[in-house]
């Protein structure tokens, strides 16, 4: 079986570019011209002096002995956290800017949740002297101000999605609005593996850096450039796309994708869409997704904002159908418990997001010799407040 | 067979108007009164429109228009329901429009029956990809005497455009301009080449231009340039004005036609 995007823009049934006619222009001269443009020489020269000099790769892949002795394995973590930004979103944006350059647009747009994609968005495009607009929810707005000050900071417009949730959904559908009503200037970087065809199969390319260094890493290390499990968080899915990708066709690899259950799966307040989606189209991709019965989109939930989308990218969904990957999920409380556990064990306080991955390594049981990998897709800094509040460090 | 759309069509080439509105907006039931009062006050067609969550090619008048519908109860079901007698009172052309999701939940040969069922001549879904209406649905379509319409915009290239005229039977639908729906901006000068240069391909489809008609003006310069023209957001917003339904769709379209 293949995991990989076919000629027609599908993973398996998943995928395609469901995208009303405004549109199509547009993502049709991405289509024809992404691989092209990626593969030219003076692109991957300058993307990769980038990724070295500014991002600061190759991210370590980094033994971590004491949550290693606590669950009796071998654990390392992939440290997308050290990337400039503070998250793995930047290898995308990096590599998407570059490519709306070559194509001539003067103007980016951009949709964020937890404001990591938007700061990676306003970083390069400050970097590039391009104007950048960022759409992000309401809600977001206010449960992620660091990262708003950032993008303000690095010169771009943030507008407040105001329909719907007013969470991650709405501002990628307000998104794509600009885009609909700005079809020749401007270029719209999505920060997921989401969206139509070719977005989920370039940004999977862009982040598959990731899984690259994985390899070659633990190779250093290990001996071998496999490992038994690599975990990821899953919101849309782009952290995970980029530490799956190189091992997609290594089935001895178990990968481990992590949803967020919110309050729970049965609670009705949770984003775990593996598990509570069914077939359906939304922002120009048929993927699983929650929704009513009569196809409404519903309005996800998880105390991260980053993860809190009701779809998820077409490739995992055919991960998911196909059981190439193993799909768990993580409540708020028990992501919460992972964000201390590591913050105490190693001295990294990571994402709330990421924190969903570690979160599984209880269920996991692996064995004392098997290698588990974990992407450790963004550090805490823009969570501190909600980890005040749940902690309550002054009362101690 | 029979389709009232293409008998429209054939009766009347010029200076067409159709107006759009939301089901379950601004009340549940009014599907009924809207269509029939909108016939009386002498429009040719009218688009139903199957209010949806997240409606990506509508500007924020339609969108707060499916957000109440929503809340109203508003369903596919309930839409079939509330027209199952509709062709007993009228006879005007009826297009149902919404986005593909629901109508793929609801099924879309179930979907393609019951329109057909209760009396609907033709389907807009702009966001189902003419290849895949070409690979899977053309066919149903057919078989349930649908038109299936398709939107072009000025960006659409004109191989597309023949591709499009002859994988459907209806009128296309042209976009005025790059833009989601309610934007008042006018029919700028390029929109004009635009409309001139699809007018000069020749179709075998009549074209109806949409987006951005809001007033008598916009109305008649875009009925220069194809067989009529689409009101959507203007309307849907005519009817939150004070007042009784039929008091709000009555002024508004005479305020367009005289």
């Amino acid at each position: 079986m293949s995991y990989h995007v076919n000629e027609k823009g599908f993973y398996g049934k998943f995928g395609g570019a469901y995208v009303p006619e405004m549109l199509y222009p547009n993502v049709e001269e991405l289509r024809q011209n992404y691989l092209r443009i990626i593969q030219e020489p003076d692109f991957q020269d300058e993307l990769q002096h980038l990724l070295k000099d500014y991002v600061g790769r190759p991210t370590p892949l980094y033994f971590a002995p004491r949550l290693s002795e606590k669950y009796n394995t071998k654990i390392y973590l992939k440290r997308e956290d050290l990337n400039h930004t503070g998250a793995h979103k930047i290898n995308n944006t990096i590599g998407q800017v570059l490519l709306a350059k070559r194509l001539g647009k003067k103007r980016i747009i951009a949709e964020t949740g937890a404001g990591q994609h938007g700061v990676a968005t306003a970083t390069v495009c400050a970097l590039m002297g391009l104007e950048c607009i960022v759409y992000m929810g309401e809600v977001d707005i206010e449960r992620q101000a660091p990262n708003v000050a950032r993008m303000k900071m690095l010169g771009a417009t943030v507008v407040p999605a105001t329909s719907g949730s007013k969470t991650l959904k709405d501002a990628t559908n307000e998104a794509i609005r600009d885009w609909i009503n700005n079809p020749e200037d401007t270029y719209y970087i999505i920060g997921s593996v989401v969206g139509p065809h070719p977005y989920p199969d370039m940004v999977a390319r862009f982040q598959a850096v990731i899984s690259e260094e994985m390899r070659a890493q633990l190779l250093e290390k290990e001996g071998t450039e496999l490992p038994n499990y690599v975990i990821a968080c899953v919101g849309g899915g782009s952290n995970a796309a980029g530490a799956f990708y190189h091992y997609l066709d290594e089935p001895e690899v178990q990968l481990v994708a992590v949803e967020a259950a919110g309050k729970g799966i049965d609670s009705g307040e949770s984003a775990a869409t593996s598990i509570l989606g069914k077939d359906g189209i939304i922002h120009g991709s048929r993927t699983l997704l929650m929704q009513t019965e009569d196809g409404q989109v519903t309005e996800p939930y998880s105390i991260s904002a980053g993860l809190d989308y009701p779809g998820v990218g077409p490739l995992h969904a055919h991960l998911f159908v196909s059981k190439r990957a193993r799909f768990m999920s993580a409540t708020d409380d028990e992501a919460l418990k992972a964000v201390l556990e590591l913050t105490r064990l190693e001295g990294i306080i990571p994402a709330l997001e990421t924190a969903h991955a570690l979160a599984v390594l209880e269920k996991l049981q692996a064995k004392p010799n098997e290698i588990v990998i974990i992407n450790l897709s963004g550090r805490g800094d823009k969570d501190l407040s909600t980890y005040l509040k749940h902690f309550h460090f002054d009362e101690q | 067979m029979n389709n009232r759309i293409k008998s429209l069509f054939a009766q009347k080439q010029k200076g067409l108007l159709s107006v759009y509105f939301t089901a379950g907006f601004p009340n549940l039931d009014d599907t009924e009164t809207i269509i029939l009062e909108l016939e009386k006050n002498g429009v040719d067609l009218i688009e139903v429109g199957m209010p949806f969550s997240d409606p990506l090619a509508d500007g924020p008048t339609i969108q707060a228009s499916s957000t109440v519908a929503l809340l109203n109860g508003m369903t596919i079901s309930k839409l079939f329901e509330q027209l199952k007698d509709i062709r007993q009172k009228t006879q005007i052309p009826l297009v149902l429009m919404g986005y593909l999701n629901p109508v793929m939940q609801f099924g879309v040969e179930r979907f393609c029956q019951k329109a057909a069922e209760v009396g609907i001549d033709g389907i807009i879904l702009p966001d189902l990809p003419l290849r895949e209406y070409v690979e899977e649905y053309k066919e149903l379509f057919e078989k349930y005497n649908l038109s299936k319409v398709f939107l072009i915009t000025p960006q659409t290239p004109e191989a597309r455009i023949r591709e499009i005229d002859s994988n459907t039977n209806g009128f296309i639908y042209l976009v005025s301009s790059a833009s989601t729906t309610g934007k008042t901006v006018g029919l700028a000068e390029q929109s004009q080449a635009y409309f001139q240069r699809v007018a000069a391909m020749q179709l075998q489809n009549p074209g109806v231009i949409g987006f951005g008609i809001h007033d008598k003006y916009t109305f008649s310069a875009a009925c220069n340039h194809a067989s009529g023209a689409i009101i959507g957001s203007a309307f849907v917003k005519a009817l939150q004005q004070e007042g009784s339904l039929e008091q709000n769709i009555s002024s508004f379209i005479q305020s367009i036609k005289n």
